[in-house]
């Protein structure tokens, strides 16, 4: 076990020699040729992580962000081959970093796009008809739990994340706004959709994904001055295909 | 769109591939006889769902396709990751690959995924672990391997074979076939002060089920000798192309891919390598007739 424990721990640790036994043809210590490996694993690291977060690389800049990437690589390391799913830990890194924390909005932003991704590569699935819950009978409607796509994606802030990702990806987009918000991602088809929801309606979905019933979500969604509107959270996932199947 | 002529072909033809990107999808569509076969690599079909697999299912109804694993880290010391072979395994179920390889490199130590195509040594031991751990492989994904040989850049004191003896034991005692990658010869060969046309002579070309051809960069080692680096960022040079027919004249037509996947070109950048493969691949077929 020895070996290959030496030889990752100095892949990530530059400042550790060359592993003992590594060598050139002339049996000479490897040197650069051993970098060549260390070069590989962070420069491809760093491209995956490019890759993953373009709008925190477009908040800080390019090369604050490869430096930054940088010692996030090295402190952690995928944990998985599935590189579509690397980054996961950046978050609590960014949120972290003090250097960083007059931009406090960075952790949420990177939650945003990790959820993209994660939702990008979700279980393709397909929604009930657009009249199954009218075919219920009233009395029976708030002891349905319904099952929701698997893409679909929840992100309470007290930062305008939305705003702030479209200003960033999408031409004409306008200034965010000082504000908080919520953002619902959904995966109809193979595209990704984002848009700004109420608190309401994130706890009413988020209550139906945790499999509650529809009563019960209604309950959790209604705050002590104003009741949910049901019909508006009901169109709402019809309109997104988000029912995948109904249990009574 | 491509319904009408949904052939779903399994076998890999003895003809050029190419990795598949997402970016040249269009193009491929249009123009599908400009190669005979795509490869992927495997963990990028590893999600639930989406349009990755969308796109690859589309594919599969039209092309063979050479499933490349890059994570399963087989010369590792320690124990393969079950979570990760049984992605693998679901993965071939639906596509049904014509041609299944891996690499001889480990890239998993301590559940950390370093991402790199890391060396091990040619030693007994080593054998040993790579071909219980090809045994395993090969039990579960329920088909027959070709293993990869490697580019390297160092070397290693204990190591006591060549990497041909290392590879045609492994191959004999597991079964599984060899991937014959030639431009990872040339670059090896001269990051360890080798021929490359001895190696191919003493390759065991009958075992080999699948080329390679990918770009490589030039730099120097720390004494000022030349240190080739498999980047698979640029053309094939003449030299493995001129390694390349020495080997097609040795081990007859084989299905070659060409590997491009960092800086990609153009589409017709692409073609126009494949094509060339392709002229070689028919002019050793024909002297073959």
């Amino acid at each position: 076990m020895a070996a290959q424990s030496q030889f990752a721990q100095a892949l990530l640790d530059p400042a550790q020699p060359v592993p003992e036994g590594v060598i050139d043809p002339e049996g000479r210590p490897a040197g650069k040729r051993f970098d060549v490996y260390r070069n590989n694993v962070v420069v491809s690291l760093l491209d995956a992580m490019e890759t993953a977060f373009p709008v925190i690389q477009k908040l800080i800049g390019a090369e604050n962000f490869r430096n930054l990437a940088g010692l996030y690589v090295r402190e952690h390391p995928p944990a998985s081959p599935l590189l579509m799913f690397y980054g996961e830990d950046f978050p609590a890194f960014l949120q972290g970093f003090t250097p960083l924390s007059h931009v406090p909005y960075l952790a949420d932003v990177a939650r945003l796009e990790l959820m993209r991704r994660s939702a990008y590569h979700a279980a393709d699935t397909t929604p009930v008809a657009a009249d199954a819950l009218a075919q219920v009978a009233p009395d029976k409607l708030m002891d349905l739990r319904l099952t929701l796509a698997p893409s679909l994606r929840i992100l309470t802030s007290a930062y305008p994340v939305v705003a702030i990702w479209n200003y960033n990806m999408l031409p004409d987009a306008p200034k965010p706004p000082a504000t908080s918000q919520t953002t619902l991602i959904t995966r109809p088809e193979l595209d990704l959709e984002m848009q700004e929801i109420s608190p309401d309606m994130a706890a009413f979905l988020g209550s139906l994904q945790a499999g509650n019933t529809l009563g019960e979500a209604l309950a959790n969604a209604t705050t002590n001055d104003t009741a949910f509107d049901l019909t508006a959270g009901i169109v709402l996932m019809l309109q997104h295909g988000l029912i995948i199947d109904i249990l009574s | 769109m491509l319904d009408a002529q949904s052939i779903r072909p399994d076998q890999v033809p003895n003809r050029a591939g190419v990795g598949y990107k997402a970016q040249h999808l269009d193009d491929i569509l249009q123009n599908p006889d400009s190669i005979g076969w795509i490869e992927i690599h495997a963990e990028n079909y590893m999600g639930d769902g989406g349009r990755p697999i969308a796109q690859l299912r589309h594919l599969r109804e039209r092309f063979a396709v050479s499933c490349h694993g890059v994570g399963l880290s087989i010369g590792a010391e320690g124990p393969l990751d079950q979570d990760h072979l049984n992605r693998l395994k679901k993965l071939v179920d639906w596509l049904e690959p014509g041609l299944f390889s891996e690499h001889l490199a480990w890239s998993t130590h301590d559940s950390h995924f370093l991402n790199d195509l890391l060396p091990v040594p040619y030693t007994q031991a080593t054998v040993d672990r790579v071909v219980a751990h090809i045994n395993q492989v090969q039990d579960t994904v329920g088909q027959q391997m070709l293993l990869e040989n490697p580019s390297t850049y160092v070397a290693f004191e204990e190591s006591d074979r060549t990497e041909i003896a290392f590879l045609s034991e492994v191959a004999s005692r597991s079964g599984c076939g060899l991937l014959l990658d030639v431009n990872n010869v040339f670059v090896s060969a001269t990051n360890q002060n080798y021929s490359p046309e001895g190696y191919i002579d003493a390759f065991p070309t009958d075992l080999v089920g699948e080329l390679h051809l990918g770009g490589h960069e030039e730099d120097a080692d720390d004494f000022g000798a030349t240190l080739l680096i498999d980047s698979h960022s640029r053309p094939v040079v003449d030299p493995v192309w001129a390694l390349y027919e020495y080997t097609l004249a040795k081990a007859g037509p084989r299905p070659t891919l060409i590997e491009w996947d960092n800086d990609i070109p153009e589409w017709d950048t692409l073609a126009t390598e494949a094509a060339r493969a392709d002229r070689l691949l028919s002019s050793v077929a024909a002297r073959a007739d």
